[in-house]
């Protein structure tokens, strides 16, 4: 459709004040906040900042984040190739329903996510009992920030995946299996070069998340700094401390990742072939 | 994002024991991984917190979950999430207009902008909207002499829950309003209906399911959100306290139960919307 001949529909006038208007709204509410994290990063100067940044416990934030987005993201890539292998190249009842809770994730607060894995593994939870009996530690540790991140991201690669996958249709795999290709073959020869793309897109998402959630693990983290501290927590602890350079460039940080996502993503949806690309 | 797939369409289907079965391998271990997963992940721990308000017996569930404070947090949440997705329905649709509809120098900005409060850790737009709506802020040093208060009030708790829900309507419109048929505008025209009785009459009816979709999933989205909010909200019982918060002040007073009550009535507000959402959905399609 000519994008221009829809365009003169609206007088030129109308079409100025939307644009705007859009424009403005987007400004405002996004736009801003991400200028003030940089403003009152480097208002003391670029040296404040780096030094801020290279603080033992602000170091150490850095590696717990990403060592839990190393983690968690690959889990939940395997999960999600999992549940579209199964859901989009396969019929079988109850689909909509596992589709269903698979999104559920998304929906349910984040902290509600942190007070579920508290309840479990917790000292008063289900598991508490043993695992202090065997003296492992999951809440207020490590493996309960990983547990709670991938709680919050489990739905995002496999939603990219599903109606990518779905959108294919099963010929060439049938083709392939009818050629005598096994299971594993045809997934690495016929699906994984039809699916990289959305594959991409979902662990980008997936990993924007990972580093930056923030509700969930908090519940879980225990804030104990320089030790279950992530970036974003050390954010929020900072900022408590009226360290407000320290705070912002911490955060600064992180927006230059949440940049950086959307700039990966814009390139992405520019590469990928048309014949690859779903409603999105 | 929760948009459901289409049917996927079985070219070989067989016939086993009632079942239509692919030709294609992994059937049982990948739904095997997917269920267990699922069930690890998440049904577990959630049934956790069903336990555990479930073992509190129905008046001490009652006490907790709906307890003066509890119901003032709740009326926040909901209120200021209500708020928040109108303004991005408004907002949205229109900034989807734009997008699809006209070419402009920095639409591919604009575009990519949209999806911030995706990749924006949520602590990070808190710190932020404090620091721009705060009374020394940017925004907030030119409301003061107005006399207006925009941070650490329920007007922050309304930024902050209308920044984390802006991408969600605009997604979801963006794609029908792609693949509306230019020949139904063209024959409302035809038919000597003005540009804004098309608009109203053929466009907007046709964008109404996704619209309501993008809706529900911006207030679903809201009313959950906990990092952006705290730090703009101000935080005093029965007046800018949201039900997250309440949930992990109950944590540290190590109150489990209170907290699981609480939660479980956010837990049921997010299996309602999740089933409106799906609703919507299968109705669009009926329509479509």
């Amino acid at each position: 459709m000519s994008l221009a001949r829809i365009a003169s529909d609206e007088p030129p006038w109308a079409r100025r004040v939307a644009i705007a208007v859009a424009v403005g709204f987007v400004g405002l509410m996004l736009v801003l906040p991400l200028a003030l994290v940089f403003a009152q990063a480097l208002s003391r100067g670029l040296g404040a900042s780096l030094a801020a940044l290279k603080d033992p416990d602000a170091l150490s934030a850095v590696r717990l984040t990403l060592t839990t987005a190393a983690l968690a993201v690959p889990v939940n890539a395997a999960f999600g190739l999992c549940a579209s292998w199964a859901i989009a190249k396969h019929e079988f009842a109850g689909k909509s329903l596992l589709v269903t809770l698979i999104d559920l994730p998304f929906s349910v607060s984040p902290v509600v996510a942190g007070l579920a894995y508290v309840l479990v593994f917790g000292l008063q939870g289900w598991l508490g009992p043993w695992l202090e009996a065997h003296n492992i530690k999951i809440i207020f540790a490590t493996p309960g920030i990983l547990l709670a991140t991938v709680f919050v991201t489990f739905p995002f690669i496999a939603r990219e995946l599903i109606p990518l996958m779905q959108a294919q249709g099963t010929d060439e795999e049938e083709a392939a299996i009818s050629l005598g290709a096994s299971g594993l073959t045809t997934f690495w020869r016929v699906t994984a070069p039809n699916i990289r793309w959305g594959l991409l897109y979902g662990v980008l998402l997936c990993n924007a998340r990972a580093m930056g959630e923030f509700g969930a693990v908090s519940v879980v983290s225990g804030h104990i700094r320089g030790v279950t501290d992530t970036m974003p927590l050390h954010v929020e602890i900072l900022y408590n401390e009226y360290d407000f350079v320290g705070a912002f460039s911490v955060a600064a940080l992180l927006c230059l990742l949440a940049v950086a996502t959307l700039a990966l993503k814009a390139l992405l949806e520019r590469l990928q072939p048309a014949s690859e690309a779903h409603g999105r | 994002m929760a948009i459901a797939p289409p049917d996927g369409a079985l070219r070989f289907p067989v016939l086993v024991s009632g079942r239509r079965r692919s030709a294609i391998p992994g059937f049982g271990l990948t739904l095997g991984v997917t269920v267990t997963a699922l069930c690890l992940v998440v049904l577990i721990p959630l049934a956790a917190i069903l336990a555990r308000a479930a073992g509190m017996g129905l008046h001490g569930f009652v006490q907790a979950a709906f307890s003066a404070r509890a119901l003032h947090a709740y009326a926040l949440s909901f209120t200021a999430s209500v708020i928040g997705a109108s303004v991005n329905a408004v907002f949205g649709l229109l900034t989807a207009w734009v997008l699809v509809r006209y070419a402009f120098p920095g639409r591919a900005v604009l575009n990519a902008l949209v999806d911030l409060p995706f990749a924006l850790p949520t602590a990070v737009a808190g710190v932020a909207l404090a620091g721009l709506y705060g009374g020394q802020g940017w925004i907030g040093r030119f409301a003061a002499p107005l006399g207006l208060k925009l941070a650490y009030n329920e007007v922050g708790v309304v930024i902050a829950l209308t920044f984390v829900g802006l991408p969600f309507v605009v997604r979801t419109v963006e794609p029908v309003l792609r693949d509306l048929a230019v020949d139904v505008e063209e024959a409302s025209a035809s038919l000597g209906a003005n540009r804004l009785q098309t608009l109203a009459r053929v466009i907007l009816p046709a964008l109404a399911p996704a619209w309501i979709t993008g809706f529900a999933l911006a207030f679903a989205r809201a009313v959950g959100e906990y990092g952006s909010v705290i730090f703009i909200a101000g935080n005093m019982p029965y007046r800018t306290e949201i039900a997250p918060l309440l949930i992990t002040i109950e944590l540290e007073q190590f109150d489990y139960g209170s907290a699981s009550a609480i939660a479980a009535v956010m837990l049921g507000v997010a299996f309602t919307m999740l089933l409106v959402i799906n609703l919507v959905q299968t109705w669009s399609r009926r329509f479509a």
